[in-house]
């Protein structure tokens, strides 16, 4: 295990000055009542005690908007020109457990099978992820669930507040040389400080009202015919208006569109790629046909995508970490976990 | 340099365009050094785009043994396709980027090489039949006898309809079974929807099939083929999804744990019994 370094909480901005002068410094900053990731200044009210960023760090290796190439027509004639690929160092700090494992769906869904995706992989190769450990999980959180530690968030480097200092580990060489080149501000540290740290936020994070679910059961691959097909499906999507809100703020949501848009005859087309939800009517649709006709299709793909194909596709990864925004955003108060405990009953009866 | 990404196109040339039917043109693309753009196999495809309408998925309706160039037989059904049919000319640009999916198992001793083979098409789906149709004649002593059952709505509706009577009908060991689906005074041929036309002729299971068509022709053909001795183990097909990136990461393909422009568009049918109906 890499060495444990602390720093006085009123120090901290002397970290983020020293972190942004080699690359930019995304934290969660409070504006406007929203907390997000934003580029770090010195008069920004950044806020590490709040639970969760409105948008996820998803935000940054994916952003809404992304310009892929330029095409240029001259006449019928066409000339293609490809962006450069991001290239600026940026850190990201106070990552939570949860949205630092959305980052490996995301990193499993990019670049793990070929071809790797090249806008993706040059944000993630400039990126330092450093995570914090949560103060307080609450309510909707259930990221105990997914077997993920509140109490140890990873990243390439992972942070505590605890008492008046925060505590800094290196996990990756990354991680490691980043806290190397902070060391002037940083003094040793015991990681047998932080037990009592760690031991309070497990035993809060487990005992929340949705930490407790039946994922044992079923969701596995001998399951999906049978989860795909239940009835239940029928009454779920009910209340779903497909507004796309639960997609829009999930961290591993990635389904994206690739549309136009005509700059005109001196800068031509601009081709990008935009987020899209498989919660829209058109996201399937053909000319043909369409293969997800109604809303109680549309809904069961995504909830079967995440509980079911991603696991299947990637050694049995959830493509829900449990970090609880799509609960406490949905307008027609429509919850993951309900779907997740009816499904693992599907489960219970196919046995029975 | 850096490595491209893949959903980075080149640039393609349009050097000639055949009117098939009424709404069927076919699409010849080189690169723009008048080459094959790149190598693919049967059943493979590639995106397609005009800047400013759109991009779109397109089958390659020509042979891996054809080197020169690759053909699209597209017809017009959308914005992209309008466009396409209306306004473009020989020797417009176009992009193109691909192969993408897998491909019909040519070359496996287990699936398709060696066997007697039954292609059965209907309407624009002979485009991605003709890829292996092609590929079949130029490896002739691969394949053993073949037979083609081709249907569309009308006699001017049958896609390569001049290269079916004159090129493939005489190739050896090859049957040519052709039916519109009204009657045509001009038309001495079968009148009947193709799984009728199946029925009637009787095809005999020593065979492997490899059939392509709209969604409710393949349940159909489907139907009488395994009430006829077919196993599904014997019957390949393609499905069809909305695609926007072709590398398996937009999302739009998929069903079930697969991805159908990366594990798909070819599928043995048994293995459509694996993943949910969303076809």
């Amino acid at each position: 295990m890499s060495k444990t370094y602390k720093i006085a909480l009123d120090k901290l901005p002397e970290l983020y000055a020293q972190t942004a002068e080699n690359r930019n410094l995304y934290l969660p900053i409070r504006r406007g009542g929203t907390l997000n990731f934003e580029a770090w200044h010195k008069d920004a009210a950044v806020d590490l005690y709040g639970l969760k960023t409105a948008n996820t760090p998803k935000d940054l290796f994916l952003p809404q908007s992304e310009d892929l190439y330029t095409i240029k027509m001259d006449g019928t004639n066409i000339e293609v020109f490809a962006r450069e690929f991001f290239d600026k160092p940026f850190a990201i700090f106070g990552i939570k457990a949860c949205d630092i494992e959305a980052i490996k769906v995301l990193d499993n869904i990019y670049l793990s099978k070929q071809p790797v995706d090249m806008f993706y992989k040059a944000r993630r190769d400039n990126a330092v992820l450093i995570s914090l450990a949560c103060n307080e999980p609450k309510n909707a959180c259930f990221c105990h669930a997914f077997g993920l530690d509140a109490g140890n968030p990873g990243g390439d480097v992972t942070t505590w507040i605890n008492g008046d200092n925060l505590y800094i580990q290196g996990q990756t060489d990354k991680g490691s040389a980043y806290v190397e080149e902070m060391s002037g501000l940083l003094e040793a540290a015991d990681f047998g400080d932080l037990s009592g740290l760690q031991a309070n936020i497990r035993e809060t994070a487990q005992n929340l009202p949705y930490a407790k679910l039946p994922l044992d059961k079923g969701f596995t691959s001998e399951d999906m015919m049978a989860m795909f097909n239940s009835e239940q499906w029928g009454s779920f999507h009910r209340a779903c208006i497909g507004c796309g809100t639960c997609t829009y703020s999930c961290p591993t949501c990635s389904c994206y569109d690739i549309k136009d848009h005509d700059g005109g005859d001196c800068k031509g087309v601009t081709r990008f790629r935009c987020w899209d939800s498989c919660m829209y009517p058109d996201f399937t649709l053909m000319a043909h046909g369409n293969n997800r006709l109604t809303q109680k299709e549309r809904f069961r793909q995504r909830f079967m995508h995440k509980l079911m194909y991603h696991p299947m596709n990637y050694e049995g990864q959830f493509g829900c970490v449990g970090c609880g925004r799509c609960i406490n955003k949905c307008p027609v108060s429509l919850n993951i976990v309900k779907i997740i405990k009816s499904l693992a009953e599907v489960k219970e009866d196919a046995n029975a | 340099m850096q490595m491209p990404d893949m959903l980075i196109p080149q640039v393609g040339i349009i050097t000639d365009i055949i009117q098939e039917t009424p709404d069927v043109k076919t699409f010849r693309v080189v690169d723009l050094k008048g080459n094959k753009a790149f190598d693919h196999m049967p059943g493979q495809c590639a995106m397609l785009s005009i800047p400013g309408v759109g991009e779109a998925m397109f089958s390659i309706s020509t042979s891996p043994t054809n080197t020169k160039y690759m053909d699209f037989s597209i017809k017009r059904v959308g914005a992209l396709t309008n466009y396409m049919h209306d306004k473009m000319n020989p020797g417009d640009h176009i992009t193109i980027r691909g192969p993408y999916g897998n491909a019909f198992p040519v070359d496996d001793a287990n699936a398709l090489k060696g066997k007697n083979i039954l292609f059965i098409g209907g309407g624009i789906a002979l485009a991605p039949l003709r890829s292996v149709i092609h590929y079949v004649f130029d490896n002739r002593d691969d394949y053993g006898y073949v037979d083609i059952l081709y249907g569309a709505r009308s006699v001017a509706d049958l896609v390569y309809h001049r290269e079916i009577e004159k090129s493939w009908a005489e190739k050896r060991n090859t049957n040519v079974f052709l039916t519109i689906d009204r009657p045509d005074d001009a038309w001495e041929g079968n009148v009947g929807f193709v799984p009728d036309y199946f029925k009637k002729i009787g095809f005999s299971t020593d065979k492997v099939v490899v059939m392509c068509g709209p969604p409710i022709m393949i349940k159909f053909v489907l139907a009488v083929l395994l009430e006829m001795g077919f196993k599904k183990e014997q019957v390949f097909t393609t499905l069809e999804l909305r695609m926007k990136c072709g590398i398996g990461k937009c999302g739009r393909c998929n069903i079930g744990d697969k991805f159908v422009c990366m594990d798909g568009p070819v599928f043995r049918v048994d293995e459509l019994d694996q993943i949910p109906e969303e076809f």
